[in-house]
């Protein structure tokens, strides 16, 4: 009896690791080992025309801060993030209000609303790109019904219309993921509270910030990192709408460091790109978790 | 006091919020009707001046060509790509959960570790994934993109399991085991099915993002198993002629996931929350 039990005990005791085996292996094989292995690629000299494997100490990275083409990509990439994000959030918020209280046919509503989210980015470029169309797109046209003259506005090409039309994009993509959370967040809200604030005479904007935002915090704070996040290195919507363009106008650290490994072939400076953006994302990622009280 | 009576200013509130839940309606969901709708037009249709808001009639002629010259068959590679690797990604993410909940395997460094792998840029690890492909010849097969896929799904839902698997009551497995079940039989008799609403919840949103997936899909995919995301930027080419094509496309790669997530709709808000909540 004694015996059967050991027998029992021991496949038992490796019983959690089997579980982990395929996982881990496979987020071993296709995370860690490429990032080891562009690791030590970018401490080398291999690009397109060359495949000299000895190392070339810090050349590549000490090549970063003068590359004026990738600082402005960060930049870029930086500005569509802090532009897209806040109004993202805000407008998804006012609309998680708007649909918090019970009316009939809300479930519809929501279910329209989330369509956006839902569709590729890449075809939600797409889409976007017809209807920005100069010529045969609605957009255009709409706009001259207002400014009661054909409107000929080139949106993807023109310099001061390329980033509204890509924010429009990515806001309409994504807003309803930030209402839907949010919405989430509002109704497990203690409505006691609220009404006992209501009662007392605190305003509506006294009530948001004192009892409301703490509860949703956690949620919304989450939402904003996984936005945020996205954000920093989008690629679709770029790619569909303006492939970068004009120029490198519109060229986001994704895209650069894709034009680098795959048109030039810079093996080892895009490997040294990739970890200048890993270096950065996890400093604003820790500093955010920390910043927004997410850290046990 | 000229204050309309309590009832009243309920109704002109409603109206109001119906008013302005029809306008969002349309601003949100009109690029997709468009998308919907161009893929109906003909020619002369799509490239009229003013452009048309409805076609005449409803026409098939831009799908049939997708299908005529095989470039359907991309939304077929999308939807092997995307279940096989959900179905892997399910499997092997939800045992791991198990695994990091129920025995604290790792501790909490394992689990941050593994959600962290979430948080890599893609294009960072696109370079070295593609060389690494090339070296095992795995470029353009269908076994490396659910290969990668499943990969990348796993973080997601070991983080979302992670929190189903926690509202199990353990009882339930203890008198399990009491009664002579093995660990697995436990692990698929009593932990599988308890969490079915979060498997299902968990499921739709991998699939989503393996569907839509495009920058590994256009690096990894040639000609044998190019998805539909990636055969939609084929017709990009500055050819305005294509819109049909682009149109029709997407109305075909959009479709299977409105239909994915329209059938798991009570699952996903709850889905989403918990995900967030959980964090």
């Amino acid at each position: 009896m004694a015996a059967a039990t050991a027998l029992r005990a021991n496949p038992d005791r490796n019983f959690r690791y089997w579980l982990l085996t395929p996982a881990i292996f496979l987020l071993l094989l296709v995370g860690l080992f490429p990032l080891f292995y562009s690791l030590i690629v970018s401490f080398m000299r291999i690009d397109m025309m060359d495949t000299d494997t000895s190392f070339a100490g810090l050349y590549n990275y000490a090549n970063l801060f003068s590359d004026k083409r990738l600082w402005a990509a960060l930049g870029h990439t930086l500005l569509i993030t802090v532009i897209a994000l806040p109004i993202e959030l805000l407008l998804g918020l006012a609309m998680a209000y708007l649909f918090l209280e019970k009316m009939p046919g809300r479930q519809i509503f929501i279910s329209l609303l989330v369509l956006p989210t839902i569709i590729s980015p890449i075809v939600a470029g797409a889409t976007w790109r017809l209807l920005f169309d100069n010529r045969f797109g609605p957009i255009n046209q709409v706009l001259g019904w207002f400014a009661g003259y054909p409107v000929t506005a080139l949106w993807t090409l023109n310099p001061k219309l390329v980033y509204p039309a890509i924010i429009f994009c990515e806001i309409w993509q994504w807003t309803p993921f930030m209402f839907l959370i949010l919405l989430a967040a509002l109704s497990n809200v203690d409505k006691s509270q609220t009404e006992a604030a209501s009662i007392d005479g605190a305003g509506f904007f006294r009530t948001f910030r004192r009892i409301v935002l703490p509860a949703i915090w956690p949620v919304m704070a989450i939402a904003i990192l996984i936005r945020g996040l996205d954000l920093v290195r989008i690629f679709d919507i770029i790619w569909a709408l303006t492939a970068g363009g004009p120029g490198t106008m519109t060229e986001t650290i994704s895209v650069y460091t894709y034009s680098q490994g795959f048109k030039q072939f810079e093996t080892s400076y895009t490997a040294a790109i990739a970890f200048l953006v890993i270096v950065i994302l996890t400093v604003v990622v820790v500093w955010a978790i920390r910043r927004m009280g997410l850290a046990k | 006091m000229n204050k309309l009576p309590f009832h009243r200013r309920k109704d002109v509130r409603l109206a109001l919020r119906y008013l302005v839940a029809c306008l969002l309606v349309i601003i949100f969901v009109f690029p997709v009707y468009w998308l919907f709708i161009i893929s109906f037009k003909t020619p002369d249709e799509i490239f009229a001046f003013p452009p048309v808001w409805y076609p005449e009639s409803i026409q098939f002629s831009n799908y049939f060509v997708l299908f005529k010259d095989g470039d359907a068959k991309s939304v077929l590679n999308s939807l092997i790509l995307a279940s096989v690797s959900t179905f892997f990604a399910m499997i092997f993410g939800t045992i791991a959960a198990y695994s990091l909940v129920r025995f604290r395997t790792g501790g909490e460094n394992l689990a941050v570790w593994i959600i962290s792998q979430r948080m890599m840029p893609p294009v960072a690890i696109v370079f070295p994934v593609f060389l690494l492909y090339v070296f095992f010849g795995w470029v353009d097969t269908f076994f490396g993109l659910i290969l990668l896929y499943t990969a990348f799904n796993l973080p997601y839902v070991i983080w979302m399991m992670r929190g189903y698997i926690e509202d199990i009551p353990l009882e339930l497995e203890e008198s399990a085991l009491v009664d002579g079940c093995s660990r697995w039989e436990v692990l698929w008799k009593v932990v599988m099915p308890m969490a079915r609403s979060g498997l299902f919840a968990t499921a739709v949103f991998t699939f989503v993002f393996a569907w839509n997936e495009f920058l590994f899909a256009l690096v990894l995919t040639r000609t044998e198993v190019t998805t539909y995301t990636v055969q939609v930027t084929h017709y990009f080419g500055g050819q305005s002629n294509f819109w049909a094509k682009i149109a029709a496309m997407s109305v075909l790669g959009t479709i299977p996931v409105f239909i994915a997530v329209a059938t798991m709709q009570r699952y996903l808000v709850r889905g989403i929350s918990m995900g967030a909540v959980k964090g």
